[in-house]
């Protein structure tokens, strides 16, 4: 028997992935999060049209990876980049892939304004609880308690304020047409997140309006853990105010 | 068929931007510009343009950015304190080599300001174009129908350079109302700019707008690459008008509404005796210095007229290189100058 022929390929690249090394930290889940949006893309066989907006942060350069026509934006004002893409390009599939730094903090305007206005584009919204790319500095996310370089004794009231949680405010605009909260932490998990990711754009395919998919993702260079101990941290802490949700799914109620 | 109408510069801008091939537009409401957007959100929808308030002016330019990085001719407009908060959204476009017409109808600032007219955004709309090394390239109607062709016109520029266009005018001219001749509208190219993202991506390389460049070797290279379009436009966009008769005592620089006020000015000097060249730039980047170097070496001076404290003046003594001496007339915050108060100025310095 000719082993060549018996042995089949079950897992590859995704085509909408290029072959390029990426830049992210060792135990990063944006290499996971990049992945599933590669699968997405590939199963759904939109790649051809799809345009990805690469904003600030430590995705920059998601653009590298993602092998489509992309866009890169200022930071935060990758929303009304993309609503003037999809405006101008009705057919293309456009999405943009956002920090917590980049969405919740300087971009918070754009965001919820494009799904007020039911923009058919999708969010792939990244929130680690820190800004990143910058060294470890509080985000909008960050949890009461957690230490960053600029919270050095952990986030209070007094200095910081409250985490912002994103889903929960977007929750409440009509212009949603597919909302959840997923993460990466186990097989189960990401298996979830995709279908969750993959809805989001079949929503804008369907253009009932505005998708986002937020994925609760770890820092282990930022947080001071290994990879595995970010992991349990997300399931043990992050969760709790980050609970996993479908918020909104207009695709299953057939509206 | 062309046709003449009693039109505002607001309208006259709207329209003159449907007719070169505008069919986006991305705006936010700001005084004394307003009619603009209101126009585009009527008359764009039906001829199957898109028009998209945006939740500020940042948005609004960023919303440009994504249009512009499809190849489809967008436009923006704005007022002085709106060009501000625009000023990020500028530079990513220039860095991104990205072509896009934006018009400012100048307020009286700093700050909130007030509605009043004013030319006092010289500066921003030259130099401003936020960080990095990148510029507007500004053109200055002085009518109404100057502002519906200049902004038509705009679009094809914007393209040919890669860069966007600022059509600076102010409050007057926003609001005033001329005759004014329309053409026939023009459709943009159906045929997209090679470097445009979106469409059918197949059997083609992928298309990648972007502003970002780590190495500095590259980003050096991108800049020279711009600057060497600056200087290309210096050869092919240069526009000017000159006014008045015989030889010349005094050279009188002025652009956009106080070009006008000049015009008038110069037929009092004339009239008491003093002749005046008066040169009005309508390209102000890429800037008209030879014709005005030219005529300072034939004058005893120079006046530069405007409607602030000295900022067009810093271009004209920049022409002049010193071979005469430079004076400055204006007023600021929104205050205009009288043709009667620039003769006299003129016949005083004669």
């Amino acid at each position: 028997m000719d082993t060549t022929e018996a042995l089949k390929a079950v897992y590859t690249r995704p085509r909408s992935l290029t072959d390029v090394p990426m830049r992210y930290c060792p135990g990063c889940t944006h290499g996971i999060a990049h992945r599933l949006v590669a699968e997405v893309l590939d199963e759904l066989d939109i790649k051809d049209r799809t345009i990805a907006i690469a904003t600030v942060g430590c995705s920059v350069y998601a653009y590298e990876y993602f092998d489509t026509d992309a866009v890169q934006a200022a930071h935060g004002r990758g929303p009304a980049v993309a609503t003037g893409i999809k405006r101008c390009q009705p057919d293309a599939i456009v999405f943009t892939y956002q920090g917590d730094g980049d969405l919740a903090a300087i971009g918070l305007a754009e965001v919820v304004h494009a799904a007020a206005r039911a923009e058919n584009f999708t969010v792939v919204f990244i929130n680690n609880a820190v800004f990143g790319m910058t060294q470890g500095q509080m985000a909008p996310t960050t949890l009461m308690g957690q230490k960053t370089t600029t919270t050095p004794l952990g986030r209070s009231l007094e200095q910081g304020g409250y985490p912002l949680n994103i889903c929960e405010l977007l929750a409440q605009i009509p212009g949603v047409a597919y909302l959840a909260r997923e993460t990466m932490t186990s097989p189960k998990r990401v298996r979830q997140a995709k279908r969750s990711l993959k809805k989001a754009f079949q929503a804008q395919m369907e253009g009932i309006g505005f998708s986002l998919v937020e994925l609760v993702s770890s820092c282990p260079t930022w947080w001071h853990m290994k990879p595995l101990e970010a992991l349990q941290w997300i399931e043990e802490v992050m969760l709790n105010q980050y609970p996993l949700k479908v918020f909104v799914d207009k695709l299953a109620a057939g509206e | 068929m062309p046709k003449r109408q009693l039109i505002t510069g607001n309208e006259a801008a709207a329209e003159g931007a449907i007719a070169g091939g505008c069919r986006y537009f991305f705006g936010y409401p700001i005084t004394p510009q307003n009619k603009i957007p209101e126009y585009m959100s009527e008359h764009l929808p039906p001829i199957g343009g898109v028009y998209v308030q945006a939740e500020s002016e940042v948005a609004a330019i960023n919303m440009l950015y994504g249009a512009a990085s499809t190849g489809a001719w967008a436009m923006t407009t704005s007022s002085s304190p709106g060009i501000s908060l625009m000023q990020e959204g500028l530079s990513y476009m220039i860095g991104a080599e990205l072509p896009c017409v934006l018009v400012d109808m100048v307020r009286g600032g700093p700050g909130l300001g007030n509605i009043a007219p004013a030319q006092s955004d010289y500066w921003l709309a030259t130099r401003g174009a936020g960080h990095g090394d990148g510029r507007c390239l500004t053109f200055a109607p002085a009518s109404v129908q100057e502002i519906y062709d200049l902004t038509g016109e705009a679009f094809p520029i914007a393209q040919k350079y890669r860069n966007p266009v600022m059509i600076l005018a102010d409050a007057v001219l926003a609001g005033m109302r001329e005759p004014c001749v329309l053409r026939e509208r023009r459709d943009p190219p159906e045929e997209k700019p090679p470097w445009a993202v979106g469409g059918d991506q197949t059997g083609r390389q992928r298309n990648i707008v972007n502003s970002l460049w780590t190495d500095p070797l590259v980003m050096e290279e991108v800049n020279l690459r711009i600057q060497r379009r600056y200087q290309q436009a210096a050869q092919n966009e240069l526009r000017w008008t000159e006014h008045g008769a015989g030889k010349p005592e005094i050279l009188v620089c002025a652009y956009g509404v106080s070009a006008r006020i000049c015009q008038t000015a110069i037929e009092h000097a004339a009239e008491a005796g003093v002749a005046c060249r008066l040169i009005r730039p309508i390209s102000l980047f890429p800037f008209p210095s030879q014709i005005i170097a030219h005529w300072a070496q034939k004058v005893k001076k120079v006046l530069v007229v405007e409607l602030s404290l000295g900022q067009f003046i810093e271009d004209v003594r920049l022409a002049v290189e010193g071979v005469c001496p430079v004076e400055f007339f204006g007023r600021t915050g929104g205050m205009l100058v009288t043709p009667e108060e620039v003769a006299e100025r003129i016949v005083a310095m004669a």
